[in-house]
């Protein structure tokens, strides 16, 4: 039996004396998608930070993709894709400098930079410095950042921010269902996350609220994680 | 490592080429600082001792300068999030800060070294090398420990100048000698031996923590 994506046992993590994660349990399945519901400050960007190895566990147990962290978080890097608020690029450089830069960190062919730019609706547009192009445009280019090295788990914080229909719709094969990769989603739309997710974790002031399958967690009483 | 190096390498330098921020502000500081000396001492040309001070002193601060605008770029557009999830030897970005820094102080060096010392350029240029290595060493490991902080323009100056201490005193005493007129080098290998010593305690020392440092 395949290791599971993501396996987390009562996963803490603390900024100082506070405590931004705690107790947090969960088994997720190659494949599928964690939908991370809860309000501003619950939890939810610590969690995919730890994930993607740029935060340690403090206790509990985390293991990504088979590899126990912090321990083998170097077997990890390379194998995730993380989308966060920043979009993890240089203003200064133009989405195709952007991008040649990542696939050289990567070891990523150069043929997947033009590849992606034109999966994102970049193509025209890809010489001009990031400063330029609108937060949409910015969103597009952090997904080509984000899945350029073709990861095998995704971590994606409102990956549709700033987006417009067809966006949503053209980054679909990269970062939706269709992309048939784990996916940790992070979203404030309920019900969208509800309906594209196999499991659902609650999270309220660091704690796990509910973590369990998304067709059993009603959208209703989901959203009273908000109140 | 050697290729990752070089990848940051070659987008730092696309980065500075088009913002002209860190080069410009070190030349216009070295040059403003030298220049003020001048004044302050009210000397047409300076030997011994003096020269000797005067030369350290501007190339440290110059270097506070450096040290404090590397990892901008990254802290500031995220990019250094983006280089610690690509599974790369993270070492190679202490390789990178300490290459950048050794290139770019001796060319601020010759900004203030005149026509006189050319006799006792190849004593002065080994100097040179070993102070430049130390600074290089402690100041990436500086960089790195500041990167995340938010007083980082307060708390490079505080961290990399008293470090740099010992560096200075054997610079400054290795270089005086030189600077003397018809200038001959005195216990230049009791100098050297000192720089280099400090030279390999501060890079196995940064080879060491940083990637721990980098780390969370």
């Amino acid at each position: 039996m395949a290791e599971p994506a993501i396996a987390l046992e009562g996963l803490e993590r603390r900024y100082g004396e506070r405590v931004a994660l705690h107790g947090v349990t969960l088994h997720l399945p190659r494949g599928a998608t964690l939908a991370v519901l809860g309000p501003n400050g619950a939890g939810k960007t610590t969690l995919l930070r730890v994930l993607a190895t740029l935060l340690r566990p403090h206790a509990g147990q985390a293991a990504v993709l088979g590899s126990p962290l912090p321990g083998d978080g170097w077997k990890v890097r390379g194998r995730v894709g993380y989308l966060g608020h920043d979009p993890l690029l240089y203003r200064d450089l133009s989405g195709r400098e952007n991008l040649a830069y990542q696939a050289r960190l990567h070891g990523v062919e150069p043929e997947r930079v033009e590849e992606r730019l034109g999966a994102v609706g970049l193509g025209r547009r890809a010489d001009d410095p990031v400063r330029d192009l609108s937060k949409g445009m910015v969103q597009r280019l952090a997904v080509a950042r984000a899945t350029l090295h073709d990861p095998d788990l995704l971590l994606l914080d409102e990956p549709r921010a700033n987006l417009d229909p067809a966006a949503v719709e053209a980054l679909e094969p990269l970062i939706g269902r269709a992309s048939g990769k784990a996916r940790v989603l992070v979203s404030h739309d309920v019900e969208g996350a509800l309906a594209e997710a196999d499991l659902a974790l609650g999270l309220r002031g660091g704690g796990q609220a509910f973590c369990s399958p998304a067709s059993e967690v009603d959208a209703k009483a989901a959203r009273e994680l908000y109140a | 490592m050697i290729r990752t190096a070089a990848a940051v390498l070659r987008k730092d330098l696309r980065i500075e080429w088009r913002t002209k921020e860190a080069v410009p502000a070190m030349a216009l500081f070295t040059v403003t600082v030298y220049v003020l000396f001048h004044f302050g001492l009210d000397r047409d040309s300076l030997d011994g001792e003096l020269a000797s001070g005067v030369l350290w002193v501007t190339l440290l601060l110059a270097a506070v300068i450096g040290v404090t605008r590397l990892f901008a770029a990254e802290r500031e557009q995220g990019g250094l999030d983006a280089f610690l999830l690509a599974p790369v030897d993270r070492t190679a970005l202490f390789v990178y800060l300490v290459a950048l820094e050794i290139v770019a102080v001796p060319a601020f060096a010759v900004l203030l070294l005149g026509p006189d010392f050319l006799d006792s350029l190849p004593e002065l240029l080994a100097i040179l090398l070993l102070a430049d290595i130390g600074l290089a060493a402690v100041g990436a490991l500086v960089s790195a420990l500041a990167a995340e902080t938010r007083a980082r323009e307060l708390i490079v100056p505080l961290l990399l100048l008293p470090l740099v201490v010992p560096l200075l005193i054997g610079a400054a005493s290795a270089t005086e000698p030189l600077f003397r007129a018809g200038g001959q080098p005195e216990d230049l290998g009791r100098y050297l031996t000192l720089l280099g010593g400090y030279d390999l305690i501060f890079l196995l020392i940064s080879l060491a923590v940083f990637d721990f440092l980098l780390d969370d």
